[in-house]
């Protein structure tokens, strides 16, 4: 049962959660993959891990690997921390990031919006400087941290090969220099 | 789907029912009970509103998705014999759900009368809010793709949400702070609510951000409270003491697709109240042209706002301009939270704008007015604070109400209820 503690959190995946188990390993490989539905005339690809498919209700699917790259669709910025230690991280960012991927398929507002907070290059926590520079309209690209055996959580940081938006939107008020 | 809704009367039961009987606890920081006597509280004064004996009530329901006292403890509690029971879980948007219900339950013939109800210490024993020890629980299965990012509370969670409506309809903070204004405007006026000083946009936008776009002052008061409401047939409601409000009509838990994560099917700034509209308006027969009072679950401004917008109070993306118009305020075309609902009066997962819009329609709402020799109060219609000569909140002239129950972006229900 891959177990570990980040962030002051226990983090489990239990061993009948098929679907979470090989979405983190994956993750722990630090080769994203995500369901695509069996059916090739369906053939649609699912994020959050799921037990069937959203637009045809078919069970059976398979792990196909994702290209990890996309634009921030929305945020969150966190300036009062609630689980105890995100405190001395924040403010930190809670990012919505729409994936190249079929993005609006198979309907215009339909995408695969993975979550994950902003970090640097290396994994750590952004700190103000960076936090200031995302927005709306970001180019991102996935970083894993490591948690344990099979288990890895999936994060985001500036995608330094892409043309990032002269200033992607960000919320009117800065507040604590962000 | 819901175009194929048959909403004839005789088989969406509009107008069969109605809500006879309403009460609450003093709303509180640190009751200093437990959720079984606060619950005994609020049925009791929901019994004594209506003027019903324990013997005439044989329904009882609740919810919670924190602490609360099952239905039967209560139930013995005040003597009454159960024929029906069921204590769900779930938060916002279940009042509104449940209601239905108990009108399911009565149609079938399992019982003839419902108390339902909402107790909980929610800011001294589980805090609403998810600080305190529901901040360190273990964090596994789906929770993985959220609490794992410090994507936790309920503001955290909603926050991409109403940043992209911002992103998608240039909705400024200055306009969904009047959210709160207003709302602290309407409790100045309510001896029971919990916050009663009336503040600014700019002490909204000034005080500490809690989580962008959320100020302080844009979350919700946490409280400690018991609610509760009795709902039976209209054949029975005009036995007890006050006039009845009829439920014309009830939507309950509506959801967008994918709720599991709802920002997977956008847009994502569009809230469950665009499905639910299509449900509510035709089983109760009216549209939103014709409610006079709302109550848009405020957990946060933007959930007023989103709602209000979704529901068809106004165009999609000028949300932002209704909620700042001034039409929502007490005087206006469309007072909404006439209590200061949970920005400002007390938190109770939406029971409190029920009970609210209940009195409203009554003309019996608690305020400052003078009280004539049986203690009804004689409405002033002035709806400056007290110190400044009014004190009311009471609308006039009013027949139709609408609450807006809200869970999460993706799940909602609604009740519209009109004077009996």
């Amino acid at each position: 049962m891959p177990q570990g503690d980040y962030l002051g959190m226990t983090l489990t995946v239990l061993d009948l959660d098929n679907e979470n188990l090989s979405y983190f390993q994956h993750c722990a490989d630090h080769d994203f993959h995500l369901q695509q539905c069996a059916d090739p005339d369906c053939a649609l690809i699912r994020y959050p891990p799921g037990t069937a498919c959203p637009w045809c209700s078919k069970r059976e699917f398979n792990w196909v690997p994702v290209d990890a790259r996309g634009e921030v669709h929305s945020y969150g910025e966190v300036h009062h921390a609630i689980q105890p230690a995100f405190r001395e991280r924040a403010p930190y960012m809670i990012l919505l990031v729409e994936l190249d991927t079929q993005s609006g398929v198979p309907t215009e507002h339909e995408a695969l919006r993975v979550a994950g907070n902003l970090v640097d290059a290396d994994g750590n926590f952004a700190g103000p400087e960076l936090v200031k520079q995302v927005g709306i309209g970001s180019r991102m690209r996935m970083v894993f941290a490591d948690v344990a055996e099979g288990l890895a959580l999936p994060h985001w940081t500036l995608d330094e090969d892409a043309a990032q938006p002269d200033s992607p939107w960000r919320y009117p008020q800065e507040v604590n220099g962000v | 789907m819901t175009t194929d809704i048959d909403t004839t009367a005789g088989k969406y039961l509009r107008d069969k029912y109605a809500i006879i009987g309403v009460g609450e606890t003093t709303y509180t920081r640190g009751s200093g009970m437990t959720t079984r006597a606060l619950g005994t509280w609020a049925i009791k004064n929901a019994m004594d509103d209506a003027g019903i004996p324990a013997s005439e009530i044989d329904g009882m329901m609740s919810y919670s998705g924190n602490d609360s006292t099952a239905s039967p403890m209560l139930a013995g509690d005040l003597g009454i014999r159960l024929n029906f029971y069921m204590d769900v879980q779930g938060g916002g948007s279940s009042s509104e759900a449940l209601i239905g219900l108990a009108i399911g339950a009565i149609e079938a013939g399992m019982c003839e009368t419902v108390v339902v109800f909402r107790s909980m210490n929610g800011f001294s024993q589980v805090r609403i809010g998810g600080t305190g020890a529901r901040a360190s629980v273990p964090v596994g299965g789906d929770a993985l793709h959220a609490a794992a990012y410090g994507w936790f509370s309920a503001g955290q969670n909603f926050s991409p949400t109403f940043m992209r409506h911002m992103y998608d309809y240039g909705t400024t903070p200055e306009q969904v702070a009047m959210v709160k204004v207003i709302h602290s405007e309407h409790a100045s006026n309510n001896p029971k609510a919990y916050y009663k000083q009336r503040v600014t946009v700019e002490d909204v936008v000034n005080s500490r951000m809690i989580c962008k776009p959320l100020h302080l002052l844009d979350c919700c008061v946490e409280t400690d409270n018991a609610t509760a409401l009795i709902v039976t047939s209209v054949d029975k409601a005009y036995d007890y003491r006050q006039l009845p409000a009829r439920i014309l009509g009830v939507a309950g838990r509506v959801c967008k697709p994918r709720i599991d994560m709802h920002f997977q099917h956008g847009p994502i700034s569009t809230v469950a109240g665009h499905y639910i509209k299509d449900i509510i308006y035709r089983n109760a027969g009216v549209g939103p042209e014709d409610i006079q009072c709302t109550g848009a679950y405020d957990a946060f401004t933007f959930t007023s706002m989103l709602q209000l917008e979704d529901y068809g109070f106004c165009k999609k993306g000028e949300g932002g301009d209704y909620v700042s118009s001034g039409i929502m305020r007490l005087g206006g075309e469309r007072p909404n939270n006439t209590s200061g609902g949970h920005l400002c009066e007390g938190y109770t997962h939406g029971m409190n704008m029920i009970i609210e819009n209940v009195r409203q329609l009554r003309g019996e709402v608690d305020c400052y007015c003078p009280q004539d020799d049986n203690g009804k109060r004689i409405h002033s219609y002035n709806y400056a604070e007290p110190a400044a000569g009014g004190g009311c909140r009471q609308v006039p002239d009013l027949e139709i109400t609408q609450n807006l129950g809200w869970a999460m972006p993706g799940t909602g229900s609604s009740l519209i209820m009109r004077k009996g």
